[in-house]
């Protein structure tokens, strides 16, 4: 390995990477709950916009980052509220609903921007955590445990997502809402309130993604900042087939290969970088394209509900 | 824990949708321990009037009375706290989860599920009723008859006392059945109420205290079980005298129309559905396919239809290979096919009726010229279509998918009929319809055969079979246990058979 990269280089692509996958997994996290409850919200990328802005915005104003988050969050569930207003009440065509929320967020906090900052200004984000003991321990410690906040929530969302989704109650109405509306209906389970929570959820948690960019990541905030991760993320709810794990894993892939090719740009890394460069994207659809089967999507996914049709 | 239900009384129920008038003034009533019969043609308005009793529509007039109070059930999870249960059509069971999660769906108040006191009480149930069943089983591995099964445990889990099935034989085996009836006179006797829709005369003769029959949306009679008759049921439902149809004239085949030459298909699940079946029908025959659902007759029926590949044999229709032709090409050589779910596969719900009746010719003379719809053809062609098959409609242009059961298959039939296949596949054309229609549809068939078109006819109903086939194969796991003449498909031989033993 030698001459092409040295152990020092290997860590530092290894932990950047993980810090690469928390927006891909908070977004897709999200954007799975809403899916397993039979709703695709196209919406997210402009959502993570919003939740970009809005955390960076009042991290700004109030020099608190932790202002920022909870800025972010209450934006990203009104963003939630309204896909569902839309999708859910007024029961319009998904897809076409997901794509007028995106660039509705897209023009709204570009606008908010120029109106109200207008130039680069940076601001004080969150600062990495060491966790005592364990980031000391070689290696892995530097991987995995000097980070910040949302990287560790990112993480930690992912067996609780698993669990919520399995083991709760919740979970087990969401799962049969997303499966079976009418079967769901007769029991007493509101599917317009479950499909709306999950909405709401899947909103928070996009923006959040995008907070982690301005406020956890670039310090500052930019046009286009999210830089088309919102689609990917829904890329990676389809690749991850509707799991927490699956997710984790098409995450990791896609920000490890993003982390990869930054470091041969940065450090001029012996490999061509034009390739470099396409190699997440490519890793993406060659993942989707093998793994790709609607056998294991949730059978009511895309379809509006209601009472006694025969469709 | 709510009152016990001793008394139910519906009465003046009406309820209109748009164009039809679904329930009109209907009163019906039961005792605790009864069962009662609810009778009637296809779109005579039972469901609607259950739906009703369990909160899924709201009546346009008319109250609900439990033991003497009046109650309005304004949700299904009303109807369950007052000791409703329902066991619906069309099965509501989510395919993805486990039986014991379906069974607790919408139950559970806590944070986490708890599966493992959800089993135990599923047992207690299963026990105390006999009534087999995994709780860890997925649904989708279930058959129709288990499914079934966990309909009845997910309303007694709930409490129920008053229970409603909505034609829960339409989809059973013949002993499927018998169990089925068997633990719902049990249950009455254990105090249940017990209301049954069914198209079966036997089943409601066998089982039922009292039979109400709808007509058009209004009460026709109501009677007691015991003193009326099976053919004074089918008058009063009907409205006219019932003459069951009968294979007439000899059998005398002509030459070979679809011949299938061991033909092996793979099903959903990616395992073998079709291990080696080769069948032979002739002009002027239909071939009976008799055999427990599940046993590939889904997948025969659509590898000959063309809309699944063959892994290996031949099929032949009218003399020429047909094998993995698409469907297009095999519908031109002259293949007329009924499926299983006429609603999504043998129509188009949201098309009008009109669209649906020349969906397979629209491209051609005389209803296409110069790739141009010829309304003022399609139009005459339609009401006469309409007309002739008796299709139930308010006009043309209504969405199939409003039609009631009966009337879709009507559409088919017309459809598939009228274009004069030289071999026509039905799926379970009779399943969920009344005996008019059933009655109706045989004659159709009948008459098709005496036409010289050469006819598979796949079904569970052994009655059926043994009236209008010349020839019955049994299938079992795949494969064509024996074909025989309908003389020498007595019951026992076809029960043995369809249970896989030589
Ligand atoms: N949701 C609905 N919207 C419009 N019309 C409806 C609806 N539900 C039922 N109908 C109409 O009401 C009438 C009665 O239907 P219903 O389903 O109650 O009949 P049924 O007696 O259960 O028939 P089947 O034996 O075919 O099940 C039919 O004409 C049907 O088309
Ligand atoms: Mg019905």
């Amino acid at each position: 390995m030698e001459g092409f990269m040295s152990i020092d280089i290997f860590i530092i692509i290894l932990a950047t990477g993980v810090r690469l996958a928390t927006p891909f997994l908070l977004a897709a996290l999200g954007e799975m709950f809403v899916q397993r409850s039979g709703v695709y919200n196209l919406g997210v990328e402009g959502i993570m916009m919003m939740g970009a802005f809005a955390g960076f915005f009042a991290t700004l104003q109030q020099g608190s980052p932790l202002l920022g988050i909870i800025v972010s969050l209450a934006i990203g569930a009104l963003m939630g509220l309204i896909m569902a207003f839309v999708s859910v009440t007024f029961k319009a065509e998904q897809g076409i609903s997901g794509i007028g929320l995106y660039m509705f967020g897209w023009g709204l906090s570009g606008l908010l921007f120029r109106l109200y900052v207008g130039g680069v200004t940076s601001i004080d984000g969150l600062k990495p955590i060491a966790i005592p003991m364990l980031s000391d321990i070689p290696l892995i410690g530097q991987v995995l445990f000097n980070h910040n906040v949302l990287v560790y929530t990112a993480f930690l969302l992912v067996p609780l997502s698993g669990i919520v989704l399995y083991k709760t109650s919740w979970g087990l109405n969401i799962r049969a809402v997303g499966n079976k509306p009418e079967a769901a209906d007769t029991l007493g389970v509101s599917v317009v309130k479950i499909r709306y929570q999950c909405l709401i959820v899947g909103g928070m948690l996009a923006a959040l993604a995008g907070a982690f960019l301005t406020i956890g990541q670039a310090n500052m905030y930019a046009d286009n900042i999210t830089a088309g991760r919102g689609f990917i993320a829904i890329a990676l709810v389809y690749f991850g087939r509707w799991s927490p794990w699956g997710i984790l894993l098409g995450s990791l892939l896609f920000s490890m290969a993003d982390s990869f090719q930054s470091m041969v740009q940065v450090l001029g890394i012996n490999f061509p970088y034009e390739l470099a460069v396409i190699l997440p994207y490519m890793v993406t659809i060659i993942a989707l394209a093998i793994s790709y089967g609607r056998v294991w999507a949730p059978a009511a996914l895309g379809k509006p509900f209601e009472r006694g049709t025969r469709g | 824990m709510v009152e016990k239900i001793k008394q139910l009384e519906m009465s003046g129920i009406t309820k209109r949708f748009p164009g039809v008038l679904s329930n009109n003034r209907v009163n019906i009533q039961l005792e605790a321990g009864e069962v009662l019969a609810i009778l009637g043609e296809n779109g005579a308005g039972k469901t609607t009037l259950m739906n009703i009793l369990y909160g899924l529509y709201q009546p346009d007039a008319g109250e609900i009375l439990l033991n003497g109070k009046q109650v309005r059930i304004n949700s299904p999870s009303e109807a369950i706290e007052l000791g409703i249960g329902m066991v619906h059509q069309h099965f509501m069971l989510v395919p993805t989860l486990t039986v014991c999660e379906n069974v607790i769906l919408g139950l559970s108040k806590k944070f986490f599920v708890d599966l493992k006191t959800a089993a135990k009480r599923i047992k207690e149930i299963t026990d105390t009723y006999g009534l087999a069943i995994n709780p860890e089983a997925y649904v989708w591995q279930l058959s129709v008859g288990e499914q079934q099964r966990v309909e009845i445990i997910k309303a007694l889990y709930r409490g129920a006392n008053l229970l409603i099935l909505d034609e829960p034989t339409a989809v059973l085996t013949p002993q499927e059945s018998n169990e089925l009836i068997l633990l719902l006179k049990n249950m009455a006797q254990q105090g249940n109420s017990i209301i049954l829709i069914s198209h079966k005369l036997n089943e409601v003769m066998a089982i039922s205290d009292r039979v109400t029959v709808l007509r058009d949306g209004v009460v026709c009679a109501n009677v007691k079980t015991q003193e009326t008759t099976q053919e004074e049921l089918a008058k009063l439902m009907v409205g006219r005298e019932m003459a069951p149809c009968r294979r007439e004239g000899n059998y005398s085949p002509g030459k070979i129309v679809l011949e299938l030459q061991q033909v092996h298909a793979k099903g959903d699940k990616g395992s073998e559905a079709l291990a080696g079946v080769s069948l032979q029908i002739r002009e002027n025959e239909i071939l009976g396919i008799a055999g427990v659902s599940g046993n590939g007759q889904k997948e025969l029926a659509e590898v000959i239809a063309g809309l699944r590949k063959l892994s290996s044999g031949n099929i032949s229709l009218n003399g020429k290979d047909s094998t993995n032709m698409s469907p297009a090409e095999i519908i031109e050589q002259g293949l007329g096919y009924i499926p299983e779910d006429r609603i999504h596969v043998g129509t188009i719900p949201s098309f009008s009726i009109w669209e649906n009746l020349i969906l397979k010719d629209h491209h051609r003379l005389p209803f296409a010229k110069y790739s141009l719809l010829q309304n003022r053809k399609i139009m005459s062609h339609s009401s006469s279509q309409v007309e002739k098959y008796g299709i139930k409609t308010p006009d043309l242009e209504t969405p199939t998918a409003r039609l009631s059961g009966g009337n879709i298959q009507r559409v088919v039939l017309a459809r598939e009929i009228t274009r004069n296949p030289v071999a026509l596949v039905a799926a379970y054309p009779t399943r969920g319809l009344d005996i008019g229609a059933t009655e109706y549809l045989h004659s159709k068939l009948l008459e098709a055969r005496s036409n010289g078109v050469g006819i598979l006819l796949i079904s569970e109903d052994l009655e059926e079979l043994t009236s209008i086939c010349d020839n019955i194969a049994v299938l079992y796991e795949g494969k064509i246990m024996k074909v025989m003449p309908v003389e020498e498909a007595d019951e026992r031989t076809m029960g043995l058979l369809m249970a896989g033993i030589a």
